[in-house]
Order: structure tokens, then sequence, then C-alpha cells
């Protein structure tokens, strides 16, 4: 069963994803249904500890924590303590001392949510760490896939893109090979981090090879903000090596899915009618990031039921 | 479960609802203002057989629809569970109507409270009365019912089978004990 906190999949079983991901079937009927008000959260506290920048994970960790009744507080490094020079666990334990019941964190450093969680009685949920893990992305991701394909099975995913600096690619690879999917990566040599091969991704030598008969075709943003220059010649040079076209999806299965965690560089790792294509499921995947926030949520104050002051 | 004992036989029920369909129209003074919410599931068939009697009995069109109470159930925080419910669209407006809130069962009166909630989200009636098929005993909340078909005091351990013919394919009524 889950546990306090959720930190990363490499530590997840393949049944604590699945139970998130079955809770998330529920919500997503009432949320589709704007059905959206039910009162599980009540009388609890989530809040977001953002030291990056984000629009989607915090507001639909936000909205998902609204729908359930509980109440939501935002912090920002920019504009908080954190600009005075407290430290993580220092501003942890003010939010406990606050009767907070789970804290969202994003943060540059990987590892940084485990060193919160230490400290903190409340449950915390990994936003994104660095170049770590983004374990709600990928739990989306998912929930996407399966909802599409029905199992993960024999699944072919390709993942096209800045995977060094990404989190989400990390995250899908750990909970991927625990569904029993198969992933397959393919970037410039620069942006493919060394050892990944031996967590279990395949790595493709070419774009065609990366998308041949692929049922999920995943871009990842070059993440610029990360890179400080040398990684490759330029943009436009990316795109047409490495990003992928209409052209190039005919290489993957024609009932494959296009998938995204954005925000997207329109133009850079998918052409613009990649993105808006009849195959793109990369709205679809914001509405499931609620539903599964939605859950995870719902399972997190569930297990604190007992142990929690107010219960 | 044990061997069950029949109530309440096809014609029994029939004989019950159309003694109800009058009742409402009586209690009602008429058929003006008047209109049907059944508790979905099986209290939305009630509701449509009275409304289909009166339309016989007297001519007229009662408006007439189900409701989902899943989303006003008062054990989702404690049983933490995620209700499978759909969202309440009946087709009229209950604002200053005159509802009859049909169920099959009347027990602990929990779904009652819900389905007035319920009701209450869409609009302000001018009145809610309550129908039902079979009255059990065993009341939790402050709730009775103004209509009912029979009164069948019962044992908690005792389970009361409604069947209808929408759903179970014949009218039905029995009772059963929980077997070890």
């Amino acid at each position: 069963m889950l546990g306090k906190d959720l930190l990363g999949l490499y530590d997840a079983s393949a049944e604590d994803i699945t139970l998130i991901l079955d809770t998330a079937v529920g919500m997503k009927k009432l949320l589709t249904q704007n059905l959206k008000k039910l009162p599980h959260l009540q009388g609890r506290t989530v809040t977001t500890l953002f030291y990056e920048n984000s629009t989607r994970t915090r507001c639909s960790f936000e909205l998902a924590a609204k729908y359930l009744g509980a109440g939501t507080v935002n912090i920002s490094a920019s504009s908080s303590s954190v600009q005075k020079g407290e430290t993580l666990i220092d501003t942890g334990k003010t939010l406990d001392a606050m009767k907070n019941d789970v804290i969202v964190i994003r943060h540059p450093m990987g590892g940084a949510p485990h060193l919160l969680a230490k400290n903190v009685k409340a449950s915390v949920v990994n936003g994104g760490d660095g170049m770590n893990e983004h374990p709600t992305q990928a739990l989306l991701d998912f929930y996407t896939m399966r909802e599409k394909f029905g199992s993960f099975k024999g699944l072919k995913v390709a993942i096209l893109g800045d995977i060094k600096h990404s989190r989400v690619a990390k995250s899908n690879l750990f909970g991927l090979t625990k569904l029993g999917a198969e992933v397959c990566m393919y970037s410039p040599a620069t942006l493919m981090p060394q050892g990944i091969d031996r967590l279990g991704a395949k790595i493709a030598r070419s774009r065609e090879e990366a998308l041949a008969g692929a049922n999920v075709v995943m871009g990842l943003r070059i993440q610029l903000e990360r890179m400080h220059g040398g990684l490759f010649p330029s943009l436009s040079e990316y795109a047409k090596y490495y990003g992928v076209s209409e052209e190039h999806l005919k290489y993957a299965d024609k009932d494959c899915i296009v998938m995204h965690p954005g925000p997207v560089n329109r133009g850079v790792e998918f052409t613009t009618g990649v993105i808006d294509g009849e195959n793109s499921e990369i709205n679809e995947q914001v509405l499931n990031g609620v539903a599964v926030r939605m859950a995870l949520l719902f399972l997190l104050c569930k297990n604190r039921q007992g142990g929690s002051e107010n219960a | 479960m044990a061997e069950e004992r029949i109530l309440m036989d096809a014609a029994a029920i029939g004989r019950t609802l159309v003694r109800l369909s009058h009742e409402v129209v009586e209690k009602n003074k008429g058929t003006d203002g008047l209109c049907l919410i059944g508790v979905k599931r099986r209290g939305e068939i009630v509701a449509r057989r009275i409304a289909g009697l009166i339309k016989k009995g007297y001519g007229a069109e009662i408006p007439c629809a189900g409701i989902d109470i899943g989303m006003y159930r008062d054990d989702l925080v404690s049983g933490y569970f995620v209700p499978d419910a759909r969202v309440n669209r009946l087709g009229f407006a209950v604002d200053g109507k005159k509802v009859v809130l049909c169920d099959d069962v009347l027990h602990t009166g929990r779904t009652v409270r819900a389905a007035i909630e319920a009701i209450f989200d869409l609009g302000r009636p001018a009145s809610v009365r309550l129908l039902v098929l079979v009255d059990r005993g065993g009341r939790q909340m402050p709730v009775s019912a103004d209509l009912v078909g029979k009164n069948i005091p019962t044992a908690s351990s005792e389970f009361i089978d409604v069947r209808l013919a929408e759903i179970e394919g014949e009218d039905s009524l029995g009772i059963s004990r929980a077997s070890e």
C-alpha cells in the first residue's frame, strides 16, 4: 500500500501505481460530468511549495485539492522567506506547525522532496525535483496510455527529446518497466544520460528506429534553462535532425498516441501538425492530470486518517 | 441467504401502486404543480409507474425524473470511496413545485436525507412529500413517509428484496434473513 509520501516511482510498486490509476477512473468520471465537489478532503490543507516555475502542475494540484474540498495554500520561492535564506527543512517545519496535511514540492535539486519528507509529519508529494523524478506527470501519462490501450503489456513507448534534463523521462521509465511496457529513447548523445540503458531503457540509434511500431510517441521539452550551452548547435538543427513531424509519425503504429508533458516548444520537439493532429492526446493529458492528482491526494489522506489529529 | 418469504406478488404490488397513485392526487387536491422524483434506481421506477397510473386515471401528464444521490451520501468521507454518480438533470424545474419523492424501501432515512439535499441543490420546491413502496422501520433520521405502500416491521438482520419488472423481469416483494 501507498505510504505517507509519494516521492518517486523508483520505489513505487506496480500495485501502488495501479491503485492510483484505478481510483483516478472514478475521479475522471466525476470531472467530465462537472460533478466536481467531493467532501473527502474537507478540513484538510494542501500546500504547494514551488521553488521552480510551473503552470499546469501547480494549477492541477490546486484544483484537484479544491475539487475534494481541501483548503489550498501556494508558496513560491520568489515571494517567500526562502529569499531571506530560510532552509528547506525550516520551511517544512513551519508548514508542519501550521497543520498542513499535504505538501507538494517542486525543487531544482534532485532529492529535495526526500529530505523534506524525512523532516515533516505532512505527506510530501514530489511535484518535480531537478532532473530526478516527476511522478505525478508519469502517473497521468500512464493513465492516458491505459485509457487508450487498456494495458501496458507489450506497449512500445518511444521517448524523444531532452532526456538528460527530464525528470518526466525518468519517472516514466521507472514506472513503465514495472508495468510491463517497453521504453525506447532517442536524443542527441549529449542529451542522453549515461547508464540509462541499465535502468531498463532501450536506446535507439536513429529517429526512425525509435519510432518504428511505437504505440506511444512522447516528446520532451528541450530545457534550455538547465543547459549551459554547447549541448547541440541550435534549436533549428535539433528540430531538423531530432524533431518529429507528421512524416516521421508514419514510422509509428498507425493508432499511436502523441504525448508531451508540456510546455511544448512548437516546431522543436514536434511540429504543429503533430501537436494538434488527431493522434495527439496532449490536452487529454492535462485533464487526466487533475483526475490522477485527485486520486493521489485522496489515497494519501485516506492513509493519514488514523494518525491525523483532525480525523 | 436463507429461504425467502414472498410478501407481495405482482398483483398485490400493482394494486398498491394504484392506491398510492390515487393518494398522491388526493393529498395534493389535484394534479396541479405536482412532480415526481424517484431515487435512482428503483425509486425512479416507482415514480414512473405512479406517473403512468396518474395519467391513466386523471389524464394529467406529471413531470417525472430520477435523481442520483451518490454525491450526497453521508458515508463518502467515513467510507472513503469515490461515488459512481451522475450529474442530476431532471428536465424540469423544481422551484415552486409540489415534489413527491419516491423510493422503494424506507429504512434508516439516510437516503431520504441525501435526496432532499440533492433536490434543494436543484431549486426550491414548495413542498416535498415522501412516497415509499415499503416502510420497514429502523429509522436513524427524523424522517417519516407521507404515503406508504406497505408497513413491514423488520429486524436489522432481515432483508427486504424488491424486484421490479424493469430490472428483474417480475414484480414481487420478499423478506429473507441473513445466513451465517
